[in-house]
């Protein structure tokens, strides 16, 4: 009997939730927004169907005419081909892939903690210098990379970071995107949260790590995807010359590089190394939740 | 009094330390990194703009001669300056409504079916050059997939030479670019959308709020004034710095440098001819040009649902 009541209110409770969820919605307005959404969806994700279905086309697909969208007659070929093209790598394809996981994730993490650690202080609290540091910031935005590149070299030479691991690493860390998003949304933690732990004798450190980075976990949860992106897609060009350095998508451009024949190669690559990201995007896409009412805060 | 004032000052100094050094310290491994590699370089740069450098010879001065180069005698780098507001102009702020509006609704989605539209939207900004498909499709012979259609269709008898027109290149990369634009912005506005009070809903149904628009109006937006700032800044940066999208689709330069904008400018004095100082100038005018229009939309937006 107390499983059906059970039943019988958590019923009750789902359809309230429905209610309240629907409120101010009109059923026409809802179709037709999501026919708005479903129009525009197509338009946006057509090229990713267009690069899973390349990556299995048998090469005489590729180059027909008129051209198709989607695969007839799908073929492992490409990915056969590209296995044998690597099991050939002079510097063998495992150091690769090592290389650009060791870089993307020590990079998004790092990215991630020392932007928000910087983001706190700085959205939070009127100091000495806070202002003139959040203003640099954004504005460092607007400058565009091209002609920094050339002063940034120097610099990195001077330090002997070029043909390291750091070359790639601190500047991503460095980056300003990072700490501006997590900026903005730390604004939006009630400072009464702060002043409550402060008062339950918590420093700034335990404030940052406890209060700061599970309120705004889907801002991080943003940066990840981010930071994982740009560091995932880096050929280390300019600044990685040895061979045994290089990232992984760096050894792949290599092959794709070789001309026409590769054609089909080439779309298995495209393939390969979107698959990665994406299935990142979508793990953290789900983790965006709202923090504000799960733990229940407001102010 | 002389003698004074260094201990005083090394007193609030000490001062200063005691109630904000936690901050400080929190701040110092990024403002390492950033001094090192942003603000360092930027203003090297700026400096090199009031130079001649050809990266071979050592720089000398130039005064302001780049700049008045640049303004009085470039008449191409005019054109630049036109398309790229007129080009500014468009897609920013359609590209910044889209983010929002996409994000809005697939807000009301649950969590698993939010995550796929997402990932549905943000496809063209996840894998780095997808953009080049846009290559495939307005490819001038048969083969691309424009020129196909049209053909099959019966809307024209012979492949049109899409990047050859000059009246084709400017509204092909403005497509492509929209198509492009639900990028970061799109992902903060998503993030944002989450973490609006719930109960600010509750309370504004009792205050007689009637439909979404309202809702919308008066408490979404309000809730994520710090995430549409920060889309601002995100759009009006990728609005005017359109230049790898130009040079692989139009090509460089592009005929009748129809796709030629301030950044393509750039990369020619930067990579083509190294002429730095030129290029330099060029960077900092765009970067002011880019404050100046940012200072102007953070004040609009500061007024939304106010």
């Amino acid at each position: 009997m107390r499983n059906v009541s059970n039943i019988v209110t958590s019923i009750k409770r789902a359809y309230i939730s429905r209610q309240f969820k629907r409120r101010n919605r009109s059923i026409m307005g809802d179709m037709s927004l999501t026919f708005l959404l479903g129009i525009f969806g197509l338009f946006s994700v057509w090229p990713l169907i267009f690069i899973i279905n390349n990556a299995f086309k048998p090469l005489n697909e590729i180059f027909i005419f008129p051209p198709k969208l989607f695969v007839m007659s799908p073929t492992l070929t490409n990915f056969q081909d590209l296995f044998i093209i690597i099991g050939n790598s002079w510097v063998p394809m495992t150091r690769y892939i090592f290389n650009t996981v060791f870089i993307t994730a020590i990079g998004t993490v790092g990215t991630v903690i020392i932007g928000s650690m910087a983001a706190f202080p700085l959205a939070k609290y009127v100091f000495p210098g806070a202002k003139t540091m959040s203003k640099l910031i954004v504005y460092s935005l607007m400058f565009n990379g091209t002609v920094t590149a050339l002063p940034n070299y120097i610099i990195m030479s001077k330090l002997h970071m070029i043909d390291t691991y750091w070359a790639l690493l601190l500047p991503s860390i460095g980056g300003t995107l990072g700490l501006f998003l997590m900026m903005n949304f730390m604004v939006q933690v009630p400072d009464a949260l702060i002043e409550a732990a402060k008062i339950d004798g918590a420093n700034e450190f335990t404030i940052f790590w406890k209060v700061m980075m599970p309120l705004s976990r889907s801002a991080w949860i943003t940066l990840i995807i981010l930071s994982f992106q740009s560091l995932w897609g880096t050929t280390g060009g300019g600044v990685i010359f040895t061979e045994k350095l290089k990232p992984v998508s760096y050894a792949l451009s290599q092959i794709v590089n070789a001309g026409i024949a590769r054609t089909g190669v080439a779309s298995a690559v495209t393939l390969i190394m979107l698959v990665v990201p994406v299935v990142v995007f979508v793990i953290s896409q789900s983790n965006v939740i709202s923090t504000m009412a799960t733990t229940g805060i407001k102010e | 009094m002389l003698t004074n004032q260094p201990i005083t000052r090394r007193r609030s100094l000490a001062k200063l330390w005691k109630e904000h050094g936690a901050k400080y310290l929190l701040i110092l491994p990024f403002a390492l990194l950033f001094i090192v590699f942003t603000v360092i370089p930027v203003i090297t740069s700026m400096i090199i703009s009031f130079t001649s450098f050809n990266m071979l010879e050592a720089p000398s001065f130039v005064g302001f001669r780049n700049y008045i180069n640049l303004v009085v005698n470039d008449d191409i780098f005019l054109i630049a300056v036109k398309n790229t507001l007129f080009f500014a102009l468009i897609t920013g702020p359609i590209s910044y409504l889209m983010c929002f509006v996409f994000s809005w609704l697939i807000n009301e989605l649950t969590p698993k079916v939010r995550a796929v539209m997402t990932l549905v939207f943000y496809a063209p900004s996840i894998s780095g050059n997808a953009y080049l498909i846009w290559k495939l499709i307005f490819s001038s012979d048969m083969y691309g997939y424009a020129n196909s259609w049209l053909l099959r269709l019966g809307f024209i008898t012979e492949p049109i030479l899409f990047f050859d027109k000059k009246e084709y290149v400017f509204p092909i990369l403005i497509l492509v670019q929209l198509w492009l634009s639900l990028g970061v912005s799109f992902l903060a506005f998503i993030a944002g959308l989450q973490n609006v009070d719930k109960t600010l809903y509750e309370a504004g149904n009792i205050d007689g709020i009637k439909n979404r628009w309202q809702e919308l109006w008066y408490i979404t937006l309000p809730s994520m004034r710090p995430q549409l700032l920060f889309g601002a800044v995100m759009q009006i940066t990728a609005s005017f710095s359109v230049s790898q999208l130009s040079i692989e689709l139009a090509g460089f330069p592009s005929v009748e440098y129809s796709g030629h904008t301030i950044l393509t400018h750039l990369h020619d004095y930067g990579f083509i001819r190294y002429e730095m100082g030129y290029a330099s100038a060029i960077a900092t005018i765009l970067f002011f040009t880019m404050l100046f229009t940012n200072i102007v939309v953070q004040k609009a937006l500061r007024r939304v649902g106010a």
